[in-house]
């Protein structure tokens, strides 16, 4: 069997709800040992061995909460040294991909970065990574050992299997040297009430919400349906609305039973963020939008007159059941 | 303070990309400097206007990517580097960490901003490999930079808002879109740029070895793609059909 480790990113106490998509598949592919660190790390530990985990390292040290990358770094490479891996996975989030490219530069090894896929092949291990916003998928063979690869997130669906990890001291020792990027503080300004990742439906707008000031009736339908708003790039980088909203590519993957995308013409930056939701549905003024090709229903027209006409029958018929 | 910037010469993003037979990608097409390696620039400059100092922009790639360096000096950065090698065609981002890490070592920057990630590649693995190499704490995702004599404090972007993180430079620090609005290049600096350095290095004379690539691309297949549902124009009914979607899916 193939030991491989997986990096159990931890945020304010939480484990990422990426981690344990990743075990799925990770315990297909050999031995999993976990590493989680910091406020949390121990109950993290636990709940991912009912994901497969065999073994989990834990620290819970204040350190890993308040100093970005290098601590853990410190502890993966400890790691490394001591169990050997042939595969080290991390989420492709943050605070993950901050220490994974650490973590190959101090090995001198390669990694595979964006994957949605990875399988074992004649003893290494190819990873399947989206292209040009995902129309193309290369699969890349890692050389080195360990071969470390980032997982987007959404790319598995977690289960339990009921087993229980074996927990142990996490090896390694964090010196002051890695203790520089000091977090000071956190603040939150999303006031979400649904969080988009984890939404049933994603109302998701772009240019063609005209400004800013339009974004209230995606808001408006959003709280009619249960749902959460989501954005494009193009009107996160225009500054509308914050980053915590941007699906797509370089922000957020969602998965929702239904998504809505209003004035959005479906570049490949957005679509590799949403594309495997269930249903989705495009308001937009162009028939011809790359958005429409992907769409279970399209409809041509105004979004700033359909969607107040939509949210008012949400409404109609909610009341009536 | 003397400032680094690492700049990449990419596919225009609003142009059609392809593949080369050997799965790089395909250069041939329309070039720009890298959007997100824009507004890094402009931070710098920001930086440099407020506290004095220098901007070096350093590439890595073939000679015609000296043209991004060129935009960049035209905004108003003071010198380059080119790193061009044919050893460097197709370069992981481990190799390409070594080669521009070599470079800014020789420049010992009290800042070196990156921007999170390319427009092309996306993988967002060369600045946190770079600062591992160059032995610099990393801040990363920064959406607001704050220089007070040695010390550093940026905004750094979250999943639901933003963390304040503090170091001591040297540094190196990784920029989102939301970091500055980059300045248009006017007459006058595209005229200074022309004048200004660009200096070109090999692997040689960074004493970098190419080494063999970390990951190999084994194939490139095209990615399964949704089949087209209906397409409707609204004449009054498409708030009904919409409905209907909705309740077919149970969410209403």
């Amino acid at each position: 069997m193939a030991k491989v480790c997986v990096y159990a990113e931890l945020s304010e106490g939480k484990l990422n709800s990426a981690v344990t998509e990743i075990m799925a598949k990770a315990r297909e592919l050999g031995d999993v040992s976990v590493v989680a660190l910091g406020t949390g790390a121990k109950e993290a530990g636990a709940t991912l061995g009912k994901h497969g985990a065999k073994v989990a390292y834990v620290k819970e040290d204040k350190v890993f909460d308040d100093y970005l990358a290098e601590p853990a770094t410190d502890v993966m490479h400890a790691l490394q040294q001591q169990d050997a891996y042939d595969l080290i996975l991390f989420s492709f989030t943050s605070d993950s991909r901050d220490i994974a490219g650490r973590l190959a530069a101090r090995l001198g090894t390669g990694l595979i970065s964006n994957a949605s896929d990875i399988s074992a092949e004649g003893g290494s291990f190819v990873a399947k990574v989206p292209y040009f916003g995902g129309a193309k998928l290369a699969s890349m063979k890692a050389n080195g050992k360990p071969a470390i690869v980032l997982v987007r997130p959404k790319s598995f669906e977690a289960s339990e299997t009921g087993g229980s990890a074996d927990v142990k001291d996490a090896p390694g020792s964090v010196g002051d040297g890695s203790k520089r990027a000091h977090i000071l503080e956190r603040v939150t300004e999303a006031s979400e009430k649904v969080k988009l990742e984890d939404a049933r439906v994603v109302i998701s707008g772009g240019r063609g919400m005209g400004g800013p000031d339009n974004f209230p009736l995606l808001e408006d339908l959003a709280s009619a349906l249960g749902g959460a708003v989501g954005a494009s790039r193009a009107v996160v980088d225009a500054g509308w609305v914050p980053y915590s909203m941007q699906v797509g590519q370089t922000g957020k993957s969602v998965r929702p039973g239904v998504y809505i995308a209003v004035g959005i013409s479906g570049a490949m930056q957005h679509t590799v963020g949403m594309k495997t939701s269930k249903v989705i549905i495009a308001i937009n003024k162009d028939a011809e939008a790359p958005i429409m090709k992907i769409a279970d229903l399209g409809v041509v027209g105004d979004a700033l007159k359909i969607v107040p006409a939509l949210t008012a029958a949400v409404k109609a018929k909610k009341g009536k059941s | 303070m003397k400032i680094v910037v690492t700049v990449k010469q990419v596919p225009d993003p609003n142009s059609t990309q392809a593949l080369e037979s050997d799965n790089t990608l395909a250069r041939d097409k329309e070039v720009v400097l890298d959007p997100g390696d824009e507004c890094g620039i402009e931070e710098g400059l920001q930086l440099k206007e407020a506290h004095g100092g220098e901007v070096v922009l350093v590439s890595m790639g073939p000679e015609r990517a000296r043209d991004a360096i060129r935009k960049g000096l035209s905004m108003g950065a003071d010198r380059g580097i080119l790193i061009t090698d044919e050893k460097l065609a197709g370069a992981d981002a481990l190799l390409t960490g070594r080669a521009l890490a070599a470079a800014i070592k020789a420049e010992s920057p009290d800042l070196v901003i990156c921007a999170t990630e390319s427009y092309d590649g996306s993988t967002g693995m060369v600045p946190p490999i770079l600062a591992e190499l160059l032995g610099l704490p990393q801040l990363t995702f920064a959406k607001k930079v704050e220089v007070n004599g040695t010390n550093l404090k940026v905004n750094r972007q979250t999943a639901d808002g933003y963390m304040v993180v503090e170091a001591a430079m040297p540094a190196l620090i990784t920029v989102t879109a939301a970091i500055a609005e980059p300045r248009y290049a006017s007459l006058k600096g595209i005229m200074a740029a022309r004048s200004k350095e660009v200096k070109q290095v090999s692997l040689q004379d960074l004493g970098v070895d190419g080494g063999g690539p970390a990951e190999t691309i084994e194939s490139v297949a095209s990615a399964e793609t949704r089949k087209a549902g209906s397409i409707i124009e609204d004449d009054g009914n498409a708030v009904d059909q919409i409905v209907k979607v909705l309740a077919d899916a149970k969410v209403i």
